[in-house]
């Protein structure tokens, strides 16, 4: 179980939380000028490194604020998001999947 | 190769099984090769032996990180099944299917494949529309899918003792597959290996791949690993979990993420489930091993992770879903838990193809792909024998995120 710290919350237990995915570069905004290459890959490519990767975190049965940290996708440390904070806007909001022989 | 026979069995049993060959050889690595593929596991062994045996290409160098079969086919709860929905998908899952049903002759090697069934227990009306559903397309692609009685579905399972009507999920129905069945995962691995090192194939263990190298016209060159530089004009990437790992290094940027998947087993108990039983809205799934282990398994981890271990979240969940159902497990102590690296493309279907890199394959996105092994295999030695796409995969290629052409399996078999 991880400890998930929330901006608003202070230290919290995980299972308060919904991990909404890797934090995205901005909208681009001028999507209308992007050629389809590029477009789909802000769509649909995520980074998926081993190692430190910024997440975003939603306090869903908490406060209810989206925020992003950063989690080592090997070890499951957790720290502070280090680059510019951009919250506030939820990627997809996306749960785990469900179980598949 | 050494046949295995009872007549061998008896004749080796004479010298205390002392005189069996290797079931394959280790020779020196070279440097060249016609074609490599990264990762021995089910489907890098499969492409390996269907490359061999189909296209007559032998000249090959299948290059493991660790040991052959140590991968997520070592670590998967081994349920071959055809129950999938789309056109796209279905034909490709039957195939596999009716491929193992003559596999084990085909290698000349015991994969105990037990084609005794699939249950599931279905306990909300939307997965009930949906499994209908799938029989009508399961029906046109020649694959089964039968709705039962909740009487019939305890009485083929008569520990199923919990989801009663005054429960919080009751137990509406259950639907019954009779296609699926399990396999022996090791004997998989090392019967298409023995296989493939009979038409020459060479296997070499404990070899990482550590790059992929590009000439200078963009096309592969090869790999790099810690033994040497090793040159093909096709390369194939199957490694399951760290495909981005290795296509990073060329810059190449797929719509694939990673997730551990774990599963579990009991201490072995008395023969007493004889189907594999499958629990999608409680989110968990069972067998019964030969060795009398319950093999239990549930859903991913929440988020992306490179850790090969059971999450405790998850682990509880699932232990607690299945108490639900069958209340009398609670007497039952657990042995062992693992987890396996997986990749998840964008539309969770896998992906088999070749990309903007000439003489580079892929075949990834595998998160249920044990039960895809022979025809996986089968279709990526058709596409690096022909660089065509065999028609069972012609939907699985990488540009089809390039038009949006998502084949949307996931959002019918794991919304729970
Ligand atoms: C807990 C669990 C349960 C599962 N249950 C089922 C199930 O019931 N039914 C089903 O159909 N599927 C199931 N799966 C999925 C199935 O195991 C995988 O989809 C399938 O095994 C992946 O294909 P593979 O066998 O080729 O992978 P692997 O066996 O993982 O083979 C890939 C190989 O590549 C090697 N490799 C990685 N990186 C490198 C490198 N840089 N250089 C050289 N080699 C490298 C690895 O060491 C590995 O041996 C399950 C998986 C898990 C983890
Ligand atoms: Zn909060």
């Amino acid at each position: 179980m991880l400890i998930i710290t929330c901006p608003w919350c202070g230290a919290r237990d995980e299972s308060e939380f919904i991990c909404g995915g890797p934090e995205k570069p901005p909208r681009p905004e001028n999507a209308s000028d992007l050629s389809d290459g590029d477009w789909i890959d802000y769509l649909i490519v995520s980074p998926n490194p081993t190692g430190w990767l910024a997440e975003k975190w939603w306090h869903a049965n908490g406060c209810g604020r989206w925020f992003t940290l950063e989690r080592h996708t090997v070890t499951h440390e957790v720290r502070p998001f280090s680059g510019d904070d951009v919250s506030g806007e939820a990627v997809s909001g996306e749960g785990k999947h469900a179980s598949h022989p | 190769m050494q046949r295995y026979s009872l007549f061998s069995l008896a004749r080796n049993a004479l010298t205390s099984h002392r005189n069996w060959q290797a079931a394959w050889r280790s020779p020196p690595l070279r440097d060249h090769y016609d074609v490599i593929i990264i990762g021995a596991g089910g489907h890098g062994l499969a492409t390996a032996y269907y490359l061999a045996k189909n296209h007559g290409i032998t000249n090959v160098a299948v290059l493991e990180r660790g040991w052959l079969g140590g991968g997520n086919i070592a670590r998967n709860t081994v349920t071959i099944r055809a129950n999938y929905l789309r056109d796209e998908s279905l034909p490709f899952f039957v195939k596999s299917v009716q491929l193992y049903e003559g596999l084990g002759r085909d290698l000349n090697y015991n994969i105990m494949f037990s084609q005794r069934s699939m249950i599931d227990v279905v306990q909300t009306y939307p997965k009930m529309r949906d499994l209908k559903r799938r029989m009508l397309a399961m029906d046109i692609y020649g694959s089964t899918y039968e709705p039962i009685s909740v009487a019939e579905l305890r009485r083929r399972i008569p520990s199923l003792t919990g989801g009663g009507p005054d429960s919080r999920l009751p137990i509406i129905g259950g639907m019954v597959h009779p296609n699926a069945g399990v396999a022996r995962h090791d004997a998989i691995a090392w019967g298409l290996a023995r296989g493939a090192d009979d038409y020459g194939v060479e296997m070499h263990q404990n070899t990482p791949v550590e790059k992929l190298l590009r000439r200078s016209d963009g096309s592969i060159a090869g790999v790099a690993t810690p033994r040497g530089d090793v040159f093909a004009d096709r390369v194939a990437v199957v490694v399951s979990g760290h495909t981005t790992t290795l296509t990073e290094t060329i810059g190449l940027r797929l719509p694939l993420r990673t997730y551990n998947l774990s599963a579990f087993v009991s201490e072995p108990v008395q023969p007493f489930i004889d189907v594999v039983v499958n629990c999608p809205d409680s989110g968990f799934y069972l067998s019964q091993s030969d060795k009398g282990e319950l093999v239990i398994g549930g859903a991913t981890d929440p988020q992306q992770s490179f850790r090969r271990g059971i999450k405790e979240s998850v682990f509880e969940e699932t232990v607690s879903g299945m108490l639900e159902l069958f209340p009398s497990f609670k007497r039952l102590k657990l042995l062992r838990q693992w987890g396996g690296s997986l990749d998840f493309a964008h539309d969770a279907s896998p992906i088999v193809s070749k990309c903007d890199v000439p003489g580079l394959y892929l075949s990834c996105g595998w998160w249920g792909g044990f039960k895809a092994v022979p025809a996986g295999g089968l279709t990526l030695a058709h596409l690096i024998a022909t660089d065509q796409p065999h028609p069972l995969i012609e939907s699985f290629s990488l540009d089809r995120f390039n038009r949006l052409d998502y084949v949307i399996e996931s959002g019918l078999t794991s919304t729970r």
